[in-house]
Order: C-alpha cells, then sequence, then structure tokens
C-alpha cells in the first residue's frame, strides 16, 4: 500500500515549483530547504551584485513551468503576449539570419541599422565577401551580380528582396538567404523556376 | 421602531446602501425581515451556487439590479478548468420569469452565452444597464442582440472579457431611436467595428459620459468622436496611434481641448510619444488614469505626463516606469490613493524595472494611498516597515514578487517582520496578497492584527499547519482564503470546520491537503460544498478509485443552501 502512495505521488502533476517536494513532513518543505540552504552561497556577495541576478529559483526553464505565476489576469497577459510578438522588433533591433548557399556558416544582420536597399545590399557585400560573393559579382560584368537575395516572409513564403518598399520589408522579413549560380539566374530573369 | 409603520421603516431603510447592512437590519426581527425583504432592491450574490435563483428572487420580487459572481478568483489565473461553471443562463432565465422589471445585470467570472445575452435582450422591457466583468462565452452576435433589442439600454459595460469576434456590425444594431447610452465600454473586443456607426451613435447619445474604444479604433476616429462628445468624463483612447501621419496632431490637440469634463483616462495601447503631449491640457484635472496596456510609452514621456497630473488618485501603470518613474508619481501625485504597478515582462526574465525603492517613495510622497497591487522583483523588510509607518490607511495590499519565495535580498531574511508590520499599522486592511519568502510567523501576524481582513491569497508561504490555522483562528472577519502551493494539509483543514460557514469560500491548491481531509471535512459540515477538482489526461485506476491518503490537487469549498450543484462536470466531485 505504502509502495503504490509513493509511486502515485511521484507520477502526480503537480503546480509546484520543480524539486519542490510536498510529501516530506513535518517541519519544512524538502524544496524549501533546499533552496534554503542555497541561500548561503550568497551571503558573501554585496547587495548590488546580488539585486538584480538572485533568484532562489533555478532558472528562468523552471519558472516558466509554474501555471498561473505570476499572477496576471488571463486577458492582460494575452495582451501582452500578442504585442510582445509585434513589438520586439521596434524595441530590441531586427536581427534576421542570412544565409549563403555554399557557405560553412550564417551571419545575422540587422535590419533595422540601413536606411534603404542600397545599404543593405552593400552591408551583404562586406559581411559576405569572404565567401567570395564579391568576386562573384565583380567577375560578371553588366548587370554586376550572379547571386539573389530572397527572403522568408512572416506566412512562410520565399520572396524577391527588392519588390515592395524598405520599411514594408523589414516588417515582414523573417530570414534572408544568398543564392547563386543557376536559381539566381532564373529569378533575375524571372522565368518560374521549375 | 416596531411601533412605527412599515413605510417609515422602509423608508429609514432606503438609507442603508450596503447589502450587508441590509443584511443585518432583516435579522433583527420578523417585521423588519418582511419589510426589508419586499424593498430590497439591489442584491448581490458573491457566489452564483450558494444560493439557487429560484430563492433569491422568491424572497426579493422587488429587485432591480442583480450582481452575481460566478468562478473562484484564482480562474483568473488559469488555475480552474475552462468547463468548470458558473453559467448564468439559470439566473437570466429565472429572473426572465420572476422579475420581469429587472433594470440592471452585473456579472463577474462567468460563462455567458450567446443564447443567454439574447434572453436578456428580449425578457426585460426595462432593462437598463449591463455589466459583464472577466467572463466568456459570447460573441459579438449576443452583443448584437442587445443592441437591438435593448430599448433604453444606458450602460454596456464589457470589462476584460473573452469575446469571439464574428464580424463589426453589431455596433450598427444601435437603432436610430436609441439616445439613452451613458455608458459604453468595448475595450476588451479585438475586432474592428463600424465607425461611421459609432460616430452617429455617439452623436446621438447626448448624455453619453462614459466611452472606452477599443484598439481597432484610431486616432483619426477617436478626434471625429471627440468632436461629437465634448462633455465626456471618462474616455479609453482606443490605439492612440494614427494610420497617415498629417495633421493628426494638431487636430488631437483641438479636440482634447475642448473636453473639459474628462477625468478618467485609459487605452492608449500604441501610443506614440508625439500624440501624448497633445493631452497634457487635460491632465490636470484627471483623477483616473489607466497606461497599464500602453507598453510603448517611455519611462521619460510618461514622467514628463505625471507632473501635470496633480489631482489624480489612481494610477495604474507598467512597471517600466520604473523606480525613477514613480518617484516622479510620488512628487507629482499628493492625492494618490490607489496605486497599482503591473509586469511588462511577463515571465519576469527581464531587468528589475521596480523594486522596493520605488514603492518606498511612493509611500512617502502620498500619504493618502489606500489601494496597492505591486509587481516588483524584490521586497525587503525594511521597505515594507516604511510604507507601513507611512501609509498606515492601506484597505487593499497586494504585493507580487516575481519570484515566488525570495526572501529580503539585504538581510537574507523572509519577509514575516515586513508584511507583520503592515498588518499591524494598517488596522482597516480588507484584502491582502503576500508573497516572497514565509515562514508560519507571517501568519501569527495576520491571525494577531488583521481583525478586519476579508481576503487572503496565500502563494508558496508557509512551513506548517500552523500557519493555515492561526489565520483561520484569528482573522474573524474572513470570507475568502485562497490559497496556492503551501504546506498546509488535513490537519490544518479540519481544525476548526465552523470557520468555513462564515466565509464565503477556500480555495487550497497544490497544498497537502488529501482525499480523506476533504470526506472528513464534507461529512462534519453538510452545508458546505466541499469540491475536488482531479484533472487527469489519461484514464488512470487511481482516478476512478483514489485512497484517502491521495493528495488532492485542487479543492474548492463554499457553504451553500443548496447542496451538490447539479451541473458539475466530470471532473469536479463533490463530497
Amino acid at each position: 500500500m505504502e509502495a503504490m502512495a509513493s509511486y502515485v505521488k511521484d507520477t502526480e502533476l503537480r503546480l509546484g515549483l520543480p524539486g519542490s517536494d510536498a510529501s516530506e513532513k513535518p517541519v519544512t518543505r524538502g524544496g524549501k530547504r533546499a533552496l534554503l540552504e542555497d541561500e548561503s552561497d550568497f551571503n558573501d556577495s554585496s547587495p548590488e551584485e546580488d539585486s538584480g541576478r538572485r533568484s532562489v529559483v533555478a532558472s528562468p526553464m523552471a519558472k516558466a513551468q509554474l501555471v498561473g505565476w505570476p499572477p496576471i489576469r488571463t486577458y492582460r497577459k494575452n495582451n501582452f503576449q500578442a504585442r510582445k510578438a509585434e513589438t520586439e522588433p521596434e524595441a530590441v533591433g531586427l536581427f534576421v539570419k542570412v544565409s549563403m548557399d555554399g557557405a560553412p556558416y550564417l551571419r545575422k544582420i540587422d535590419l533595422k541599422v540601413y536606411k534603404g536597399y542600397k545599404e543593405f545590399r552593400e552591408a551583404l557585400d562586406i559581411m559576405f565577401k569572404c565567401f567570395s560573393l564579391g568576386e562573384v559579382s565583380r567577375k560578371e560584368g553588366s548587370n554586376g551580380c550572379e547571386y539573389a537575395i530572397i527572403y522568408e516572409d512572416k506566412d512562410g513564403d520565399l520572396m524577391l528582396v527588392g519588390d515592395v518598399p524598405w520599411e514594408m520589408f523589414i516588417s515582414s522579413c523573417k530570414r534572408l538567404r544568398i543564392v547563386k549560380g543557376y536559381e539566381a539566374r532564373s529569378l533575375k530573369s524571372s522565368q518560374p523556376i521549375l | 421602531m416596531t411601533y412605527f409603520p412599515d413605510e417609515v421603516v422602509e423608508h429609514i431603510f432606503d438609507f442603508l446602501s450596503s447589502h450587508r447592512d441590509r443584511n443585518n437590519v432583516s435579522t433583527v426581527c420578523k417585521a423588519w425581515y418582511l419589510v426589508e425583504q419586499l424593498s430590497r432592491l439591489r442584491v448581490f450574490v458573491g457566489n452564483c451556487y450558494a444560493v439557487r435563483p429560484e430563492r433569491v428572487m422568491a424572497r426579493f420580487p422587488g429587485m432591480k439590479c442583480l450582481t452575481v459572481k460566478g468562478k473562484p478568483h484564482f480562474a483568473d489565473f488559469n488555475l480552474v478548468p475552462h468547463d468548470w461553471g458558473g453559467d448564468a443562463l439559470p439566473w437570466i432565465e429565472t429572473a426572465a420569469r420572476c422579475c420581469p422589471g429587472l433594470e440592471e445585470l452585473r456579472l463577474k467570472r462567468m460563462v455567458v452565452s450567446d443564447e443567454s445575452l439574447e434572453l436578456l435582450a428580449r425578457a426585460f422591457p426595462n432593462f437598463k444597464s449591463l455589466v459583464l466583468i472577466s467572463c466568456e462565452g459570447f460573441s459579438t452576435d449576443g452583443l448584437a442582440e442587445i443592441a437591438t433589442h435593448c430599448r433604453g439600454l444606458r450602460e454596456l459595460d464589457l470589462q476584460e472579457n473573452e469575446v469571439e469576434d464574428h464580424g463589426r456590425q453589431w455596433l450598427s444594431c444601435f437603432p436610430d431611436s436609441c439616445t439613452s447610452l451613458v455608458s459604453l465600454n468595448f475595450a476588451c473586443l479585438k475586432g474592428e467595428v463600424n465607425t461611421s456607426a459609432l460616430e452617429r451613435l455617439v452623436a446621438r447619445c447626448q448624455n453619453l459620459r462614459c466611452l472606452k474604444l477599443n484598439r481597432a479604433i484610431s486616432i483619426e476616429s477617436l478626434i471625429k468622436i471627440l468632436a461629437r462628445a465634448p462633455n465626456l468624463v471618462e474616455l479609453g483612447t482606443g490605439s492612440f496611434t494614427a494610420d497617415h501621419r498629417t495633421e493628426a496632431y494638431q487636430n488631437l490637440l483641438n479636440a482634447f481641448y475642448k473636453c473639459n469634463s474628462i477625468r478618467n483616462l485609459s487605452g492608449f495601447w500604441d501610443a506614440a510619444p508625439r500624440y501624448l503631449q497633445a493631452i497634457y491640457s487635460i491632465c490636470s484635472s484627471l483623477t483616473v488614469l489607466n497606461l497599464s496596456y500602453a507598453p510603448a510609452i517611455q519611462v521619460n514621456d510618461l514622467i514628463k505626463m505625471i507632473r501635470h497630473c496633480f489631482k489624480l488618485q489612481k494610477l495604474w501603470v507598467l512597471d517600466s516606469i520604473g523606480d525613477k518613474g514613480l518617484a516622479a508619481v510620488a512628487c507629482a501625485c499628493k492625492e494618490l490613493q490607489e496605486l497599482r504597478v503591473f509586469p511588462s515582462d511577463v515571465y519576469g526574465t527581464g531587468i528589475a524595472a521596480v523594486t522596493e525603492e520605488g514603492l518606498v517613495a511612493i509611500s512617502s510622497g502620498c500619504p493618502k494611498l489606500n489601494s496597492l497591487l505591486y509587481f516588483c522583483h524584490q521586497m525587503t523588510n525594511a521597505a515594507l516597515i516604511t510604507v507601513a509607518k507611512n501609509c498606515p490607511h492601506f484597505t487593499r495590499f497586494r504585493l507580487c514578487i516575481l519570484d515566488p519565495v525570495k526572501p529580503d535580498p539585504i538581510s537574507n531574511e523572509p519577509l514575516d517582520e515586513g508584511f507583520g508590520a503592515i498588518v499591524k499599522s494598517c488596522k482597516d486592511l480588507k484584502r491582502l496578497s503576500l508573497s516572497g519568502l514565509l515562514t508560519d510567523k507571517v501568519f501569527l501576524y495576520i491571525g494577531m492584527y488583521a481583525s478586519r481582513l476579508e481576503m487572503l491569497s496565500i502563494a508558496f508561504a508557509g512551513e506548517s499547519d500552523k500557519g493555515m490555522v492561526y489565520v483561520l483562528n484569528g482573522c474573524k472577519n474572513l470570507k475568502k482564503l485562497e490559497i496556492r502551493d503551501s504546506p498546509f494539509g488535513d490537519a490544518a483543514l479540519l481544525e476548526n470546520v465552523g470557520k468555513y460557514e462564515t466565509m464565503r469560500s477556500l480555495w487550497m491548491s497544490s497544498c497537502d491537503v488529501t482525499q480523506g481531509g476533504c470526506k472528513a471535512l464534507a461529512a462534519k459540515m453538510p452545508r458546505l460544498n466541499v469540491e475536488v477538482i482531479n484533472e487527469r489526461e489519461e484514464s488512470d485506476e487511481m482516478v476512478e478509485n483514489p485512497s484517502d491518503m491521495h493528495r488532492v490537487e485542487k479543492m474548492y469549498v463554499y457553504r451553500t443552501l443548496t447542496g451538490p450543484r447539479d451541473d458539475a462536470p466530470d471532473f469536479v466531485w463533490t463530497f
């Protein structure tokens, strides 16, 4: 019977802090005692160091698992989550990944920094020079480039950079990709890629 | 008094506005009971399952205004399953049969279907006012019914409800003959409304004093609306951002200039700083300002605005205001009575925005402060002791330290002494929410000093059953106790069972109460409903027949005259 009871306790879904265990009696909860012991490590450090970072709970992940905490009405929380998605780019800069075919790693670029397409293309040029992007563009002569820049928009579609006004572009661009060779030529000639 | 004719007694009772006073006089003697029941116009039901609607309406046949509350408070934080209950339909159906003269209905945390709203719209010819707070279950179709059929509607107030958007025509359903609106609040609606219908409605309702727009309304529309309603007292501004950059700012300035009566402002969902300046002219008459849905407002713009608001009594802001912003509030707003500071970063992983310093500054600058809701990253005992000394008039004190068991960061101590100082100093304290690292000691203080306390919210606090027992034995006016994630078990639950009949309800979740404890409580106290909520994803033998030693995840106990409710879903067991 006791084995069953402990099995039940072990497998119960809980809303408490991860790592804390209510079944330990009598006085302090096991979890809380463990948390209090951790406190002693902080005793020697100064208040300034601790005020921003001190957290008895193990990690932000642990916090995120607490149902209904912090106690904010769902309506208000929903309001903020919807808007965090919208407003974060405004506040923090708009970093998107840039991949280039054949390059061993990707880069990230802050779209907020550029005033328009010209600056943007120049920046990409510089960024990917080491992968011979620049050389490719100089090699081909008249239209200057044997590469095309495409992006993935909010709906997940792949679009050619340059069709829409700059402001609209940066608000919908989620990811960039530089394509070279055959694919680039097809895009440039406005033929559909089969 | 017994020698006076009934009419005189009734007239004297007219001066009693609080339902508690009326409840008290009705228990004095049979004669007073009868006079009071026939003359009560405003009826308040704090728990929809405590009494049947038929019984309420039989006792108060003259009822004109009904208020009903449904789900327990922790439903606000997703702790109560979606279909737990709280259906408004039985109340509306019964009122339609027994009290067709109903004029006002106020519902909080209830499930209101479109069917209910349709019935409401058609069954009460004198219906004047509908207030729905934190409700769900209805759509704009239901609102269209209300708009269409409630002749003479004065108030439609929708506060923080989850409303399904079925299109933008509900507002157009107000007939041209509708000129009676005094208050219209649709701020919580997500969808668009027909703006020209809105402008025409505002223009013909000359008595309109409260208008709260939703986020879909742009500044251009706001300007047109203000031009038609210069006598507004309460305004929710809508998004406060413009579609075109043209003359919007100057037009806005002019529009606000003509609105001399505005005392209450809210909205500002996407407020751009340049538009905020347009309202400086009315800031000095504001008594209520709600910026808690406006994360786009930066602290420096906020401070510039606050400096003008010297008559402010109620302020709701986000914690991005910072300690610096709160210091500015403390300097400018000497009449402040209520402050709410909400977290802008919901998971609390960002930079500390407000700390104990902001609160201390407010307490020393605003001695009239009596109501507080404060989300912060840390708090110290010293700060709380100072706040208690500066502001002895708190009636509502809710502190939420985002990190659930955080101690005083300077002394490393639990916050028992700080909260103890609050309850000792604030003799009129009616509502208290605790947070941070707390031992049983804080409950000893609460039991000893918080004699007027009516509602107590506890989370991640205490060390043993003694904590809960101190509260149950000490707080003689306690009406609602809600506890989560605290080590209180059966011994505490069963220590003072008679107490629960003097209270509206007790909620305990993620505590140490067992099924056996719940059964024992139910057996001893037949006039309580002891509900246990069992949510399980897979069916499990244990669930079908769990032992009495099985810990109960969620328990809700409330006094009732009706016995177990008949609409309980299968995951709710009433013992």
